[in-house]
């Protein structure tokens, strides 16, 4: 394996490369890789995993999703009704009806498992990351919080071919 | 006596403003060097952010360890700024606007520059931490050594010029027509400023110091405004050699062509300009290069530089009695 | 005992000398878990004599997280959740070996282009984290910009990486069979496949010619800077023998002479498929193991080049039942990871997860040389091997 042998010495084509970084850097012409963070956000792959979104009408409660999560910080309650029978004199048929589904994002380990295993269509991802709280309870997403989240679902997005 | 508190203020307000300036042009500097904006929301663009720095530093709480030795802790940092802001009185910005023309100018400056180490060894010796003293000792070691080549590259330029006034050297150089750099001294020049650099213990040589591991060397234990003067004079000496090295070999506040009558206006303006040219290669050098280790910067100091510089003496001396 | 009435001792007795010694004692430093250049909370106990430093005792465990007891009461794919953050700078290569143990003791064949993108990926987080590597050397030795354009053409191989699979540094993505197939299990989700996002091939291509562009600047900018050759040039010199003797693996054992990378004896990845050189240096010291580095992000760059023009179409994941559970056998499967051999030995019996999991990292075995190396070596050379080491506290420690 050859070692690197230059003809100027080392140091002087150091010097060279930072200049000629610098010079780049202030001339116009050259695209920043910087982002003058709270002032603009950077544009997010569309899988980009920030935040869970919850559709609370597809969910059934049926525990998937919390049963599989490998930190267990999805609490879900719920209850069921009972509704009237679909034609007269049939048996009544039970509902069920979600009470409680809670994320703690202090544990979420965002690894997309209940979103993955959840068979009807109740889970999105989207990506939104700025929802940091000064106090860590507040870091659990109730179930009206994580509806609102629905709106930054993006739609997926077309593949290679 | 109020000419002397006059120049004395003015001394402070030099330094002060030589150090601002030299910090903004290393740390806005490394950030365009990096490919980054650096500090951009403090003032216009985020040029005033030492202003900021100073008022952040001076309102902090005043922490001592418990073990250190007290008086050496505290008055460490007061020896480093003397020996910086002296210097700031024997620097001409043209025939006339010098704090101090003495006759032994060179010597003067050299003999106060030497001041610092002690600051610096002391500072590292007092602070109860294994680490400050190791930077302490490293300090102690790089100082000594480096300032023999400082001193013999001076003495090169002094022989030329038959005088040890600042003011006198630059005189030389006008009556030569070339500064002292084309004029025979360019080892003379390239070694004060490898010497230089050693002396303010900026990377390629900031073993003292040496970030990543010691995380500040023999500063760590200081904060607040002891941490402030450190800092700052470690940025007043950078002002001050340049300007040295700008008046002896590049010619100081002169530049041929202009009318000798206004050279008190546009003195001072040639003599910045050059140091904040030598700066900026000072700067360039420090964000290229990796840090030497500590026996190959003492080798570079006794077994390079002093040879080196010794041979210019000799090499000046026969020019100059021989034509 | 000398006899001084001897004649014959007389002549002897110009040459005696007497030397007196200053007692000194050596200072006991404790390079300590919180320190700017160990990577990670490892403490090492120096006796430092002066700068010269003898008696090296590294203390490990201020980073131990359980990942063995935490992988017995858990299921396959929560494991992979989990293992991804064993070497949390190159995410993905940590899953691999686990689900590929998984697949042999199921015995499923996995679909052709599962391999391909798993081979990107693999690939993408090598040169993550030999970027890491090198900004962060540079840092340690004493250069402070290299770290800063490292650190952005970084960037852009981890957008990639998340474009494709979501998340940068952990990226989830292998399942038993292959990789994510769906991002659910629900009527509409289920048809929103994860293959490659489009746009991938042109983001690829533009990003690997920066890898190789930026490749060659650290070779302009620190490979050949003199004061870094002094730094690195036979400075913790490593011999074939001691490194095979300890279980060095990886770039350490390539930059001391031995020609051995495990992705040749990998079946599970199509690397058979695809031409590329294993650079081997010379002397076994800082500067072949950074020089290796270097070379090896090159080449995993051409490799990802070569990739994405022959890649096969098909499905994403083999056909697996809908709950998985893994027949009773044990496995060991070894994997070349960034740092070095990475290896899981699963022990299962039919259950959904594994009944134990033993994970063999490459980090773990490549510190076990610190002793040896740093004997004797001054404390700035420390910095600069363990730098060289390229190791990460969560791979030690587990």
């Amino acid at each position: 394996m050859k070692t690197f042998r230059p003809k100027v010495p080392g140091f002087l084509i150091g010097i060279k490369i930072v200049i000629v970084n610098m010079l780049k850097t202030l001339s116009p012409f050259h695209s920043k890789p910087n982002v003058n963070y709270p002032f603009e956000k950077e544009k997010l792959a569309p899988r980009a995993r920030g935040v869970i979104a919850l559709d609370q009408e597809a969910c059934t409660s049926c525990m998937l999703c919390a049963r599989q999560c490998p930190d267990w910080c999805i609490y879900i309650e719920g209850h069921k009704e009972l509704q009237p029978p679909s034609k007269p004199g049939g048996r009544q048929r039970s509902r069920a009806v979600l009470d409680r589904f809670d994320i703690d994002y202090a544990l979420c380990m965002y690894c997309g498992i209940c979103v993955e295993v959840c068979p009807f269509d109740a889970l999105f991802w989207s990506p939104e990351y700025e929802y940091s709280e000064f106090n860590m309870g507040d870091m659990l997403h109730d179930k009206e919080r994580l509806d609102d989240w629905l709106q930054t679902v993006p739609d997926p997005e077309g593949l290679e071919s | 006596m109020t000419e002397v508190l006059i120049k004395v203020g003015l001394l402070a307000g030099a330094a002060l403003t030589g150090a601002i300036t030299f910090t903004i042009m290393d740390v806005k500097g490394a950030s365009w060097m990096q490919r980054r904006p650096g500090p951009l929301h403090v003032g216009l663009r985020g040029f005033i952010f030492p202003v900021a720095e100073i008022l952040k530093f001076i309102q902090k709480e005043d922490i001592i360890p418990t073990e250190v030795d007290r008086p050496v802790f505290k008055w460490a940092p007061a020896y480093v700024m003397v020996s910086c802001v002296a210097l700031f009185a024997v620097v001409p910005l043209s025939p006339t606007l010098v704090v101090a023309d003495l006759e032994l100018g060179v010597f003067f400056a050299l003999a106060i520059s030497s001041l610092g180490t002690i600051g610096v060894l002391t500072a590292g010796w007092s602070s109860a931490n294994k680490y400050s003293l190791m930077g302490g000792l490293r300090a102690a070691g790089q100082l000594i050594a480096y300032e023999l080549p400082l001193i013999l590259a001076v003495v090169g330029v002094v022989i030329q010029a038959e005088t040890m006034s600042l003011v006198g050297i630059v005189e030389k150089q006008i009556e030569w027509g070339v500064p002292f750099v084309v004029g025979g001294q360019i080892v003379g020049f390239l070694i004060f400023m490898v010497a230089a650099t050693a002396e303010m213990m900026r990377v390629p040589f900031d073993m003292p110091i040496g970030e990543s591991e010691l995380t500040m060397g023999f500063m760590t234990e200081y904060s607040g405004i002891r941490f402030l003067i450190f800092y700052i004079s470690e940025y007043m000496n950078m002002f001050i050699l340049c300007a040295i090295a700008s008046t002896l070999f590049l010619g100081g506040y002169h530049v041929p062509l202009l009318p000798t009558e206004w050279v008190n206006f546009y003195g001072p303006i040639v003599l910045l300009t050059k140091t904040a040219i030598l700066g900026f290669i000072l700067v360039a050098i420090r964000w290229s290069q990796p840090r030497f280790r500590e026996d190959q910067l003492q080798n570079l100091a006794w077994k390079i530089l002093i040879p080196a510089s010794l041979v210019n003496i000799l090499v000046t001396a026969i020019m100059k009695v021989g034509f | 005992m000398v006899n001084a009435l001897d004649p014959q001792n007389i002549k002897n007795f110009s040459e005696a000398s007497v030397s007196v010694e200053i007692e000194t004692e050596d200072m006991t430093l404790n390079i300590g878990p919180q320190h700017p250049s160990t990577h990670g909370v490892l403490r090492l106990v120096a006796k430092v004599d002066g700068e010269k430093v003898h008696d090296v005792k590294p203390v490990l465990g201020y980073m131990h997280r359980g990942y063995e007891k935490l992988a017995e009461v858990r299921t396959y794919p929560q494991i992979t959740t989990l293992v991804n953050r064993i070497d949390w700078v190159a995410g993905f290569s940590n899953e691999i070996p686990f689900i590929a143990g998984a697949e042999r003791l199921m015995e499923i064949e996995v679909p052709d282009r599962a391999k391909y993108i798993r081979l990107i990926l693999t690939e993408m987080a090598r040169i993550s984290s030999h970027f890491v590597f090198n900004g962060a050397y540079a840092l340690e030795v004493g250069a402070l910009t290299p770290i800063f354009y490292a650190m952005e053409d970084r960037e852009r191989v981890l957008d990639l990486i998340e474009s494709v699979t979501g998340g940068r540094f952990h990226p989830n993505f292998n399942r038993i069979g292959g990789v994510k197939p769906a991002a659910g299990a629900g009527p509409t989700t289920k048809k929103n496949i994860q293959d490659l996002p489009a746009g991938f091939y042109r983001d690829t291509k533009i990003a690997m010619q920066k890898v190789i562009e930026a490749a060659d600047q650290f070779q302009n900018l620190i490979g050949g800077n003199e004061v870094f050759k002094k730094r690195t040039k036979d400075v913790g010199v490593l011999t074939p023998e001691i490194a095979e003797a300890f279980g060095v693996s990886g770039p350490i054992l390539r930059a001391s002479g031995v020609k051995s990378d495990l992705r040749t004896q990998t079946d599970y990845l199509p690397y058979d498929q695809f031409e590329y050189e294993i650079p081997v240096g010379e002397n076994g010291d800082c500067y072949d193991r950074w020089d290796v580095r270097v070379k090896e992000m090159v080449e995993s760059a051409k490799i990802v080049l070569q990739a994405i023009d022959s890649m096969p179409s098909g499905p994403l994941q083999a056909k697996v039942p809908k709950v998985i559970k893994v027949p009773k056998g044990r496995t060991y499967v070894r994997a070349e990871n960034p740092k070095g051999e990475m290896g899981y030995y699963i022990i299962s019996d039919g259950g959904l997860g594994p009944y134990r999991l033993k994970v063999r990292t490459a980090s773990f075995s490549n510190i076990s040389i610190l002793p040896n190396l740093l004997e004797g070596a001054l404390l700035p050379d420390l910095i600069a091997i363990m730098g060289s080491l390229d190791f990460v506290l969560g791979d030690v420690d587990r």
